[in-house]
């Protein structure tokens, strides 16, 4: 889902810039104040974004002869919400760019679109459904996972589309062309990356229980108990 | 299995988890070469940019990465030690908090 940079358009590729940017400005701000309102969870902060620092880093064979990258944001958008994930997301983007030329300076809005703002909010809004209804809390982060990684690369196509609209066909027909390219290969790299995260969650019910109470993650006592047994 | 705050009682599911990724990842590599062998399995990043040429010939990149162009050799390098880095932080992070859980249980097992 890394556009790569130069290849938006300028006026596309400052439109998802003035897009992304208010959500990654709020981000910010709420990464500092739950820092503040919870000190012991600064070491989580940094876990999470370095998690998805590893995941976009790690590109997986899948089943269509190609391979992709899963994005890692499924982590820090169940425990710290997708706001604070925009801004971590954003920063992975942003080393991407300047130090591996992954991805770009003039895509970086559009990237922190796809994969910092819409898939970790998507991801989201299907873990609170599923959570409503009373499915378990891990099955939930699955699927939150899965969805956030599958969505990020379905909005990139909306994206190109929009950008390059075919002579023939418009914007439908590329948005076609690029689902091709992405969403297919996706789908068991969201299933790995999904799995993956529930396992990170799991160890940090472990070790960091108290820190996921405190920001709401986990309920107190009752879920500890329904995660461990 | 005792289901305490030993951590033993997760060894099983998170082997088993991670188990069923592994044989996922490999199950799509073999998947993808048994529909054809010659498979490349090439970024999907980089097959949109070639669906972008097709679809506009004359698309020019009106700004190159700041670092340039770099050898395959060395781009695998730098992705290396972005896993590496990421992966340094990731487990001093929960070595933090392991490191924190287990000296509190040891403070309460000489108090209590």
């Amino acid at each position: 889902m890394h556009i790569a940079e130069g290849f938006l358009p300028p006026a596309h590729a400052v439109a998802w810039t003035i897009a992304a940017a208010p959500f990654v400005v709020y981000g910010a701000r709420q990464v500092v104040v739950t820092v503040r309102k919870h000190p012991s969870a600064g070491p989580l902060l940094a876990a999470v974004g370095a998690f998805s620092f590893v995941m976009s880093a790690i590109k997986l064979p899948s089943v269509t002869g190609s391979s992709s990258h899963p994005t890692g944001t499924g982590l820090g958008t169940a425990i710290f919400r997708p706001p604070v994930m925009a801004f971590l997301g954003t920063i992975v983007l942003l080393f991407q760019a300047l130090l591996l030329a992954h991805g770009g300076i003039t895509t970086l809005g559009a990237n922190a679109f796809s994969m910092a703002i819409a898939g970790p909010w998507a991801g989201f809004a299907v873990f609170f459904a599923l959570r409503k209804a009373g499915v378990g809390l891990l099955p939930a982060v699955f699927a939150l996972a899965f969805v956030a990684d599958l969505v990020t690369y379905i909005v990139t196509s909306v994206q190109l589309a929009l950008a390059f609209p075919a002579a023939e066909g418009g914007i439908g027909e590329s948005f076609a062309e690029f689902l091709a390219v992405f969403a297919v290969t996706q789908v068991p790299l969201a299933i790995v990356e999904g799995l993956i995260t529930v396992v990170v969650v799991r160890v940090l019910i472990q070790v960091a229980s108290s820190e996921l109470v405190s920001l709401g993650f986990l309920n107190r006592n009752t879920e500890r108990e329904e995660v461990q047994s | 299995m005792s289901t305490g705050s030993n951590g033993r009682s997760m060894a099983p599911m998170v082997i088993a988890l991670l188990g069923l990724a592994v044989v996922i990842a490999v199950g799509s590599l073999l998947f993808g070469y048994s529909r054809d062998a010659e498979a490349e399995f090439g970024g999907a990043d980089g097959q949109a940019e070639e669906v972008i040429t097709e679809i506009h010939e004359d698309y020019e990149p009106w700004f190159s990465p700041l670092v340039g162009e770099l050898p395959g050799e060395v781009e695998s390098g730098l992705f290396a030690l972005q896993a590496g880095l990421g992966g340094i932080v990731l487990g001093g992070a929960i070595g933090w908090y392991a490191g924190r859980q287990r000296g509190r249980r040891e403070a309460e097992s000489t108090t209590g």
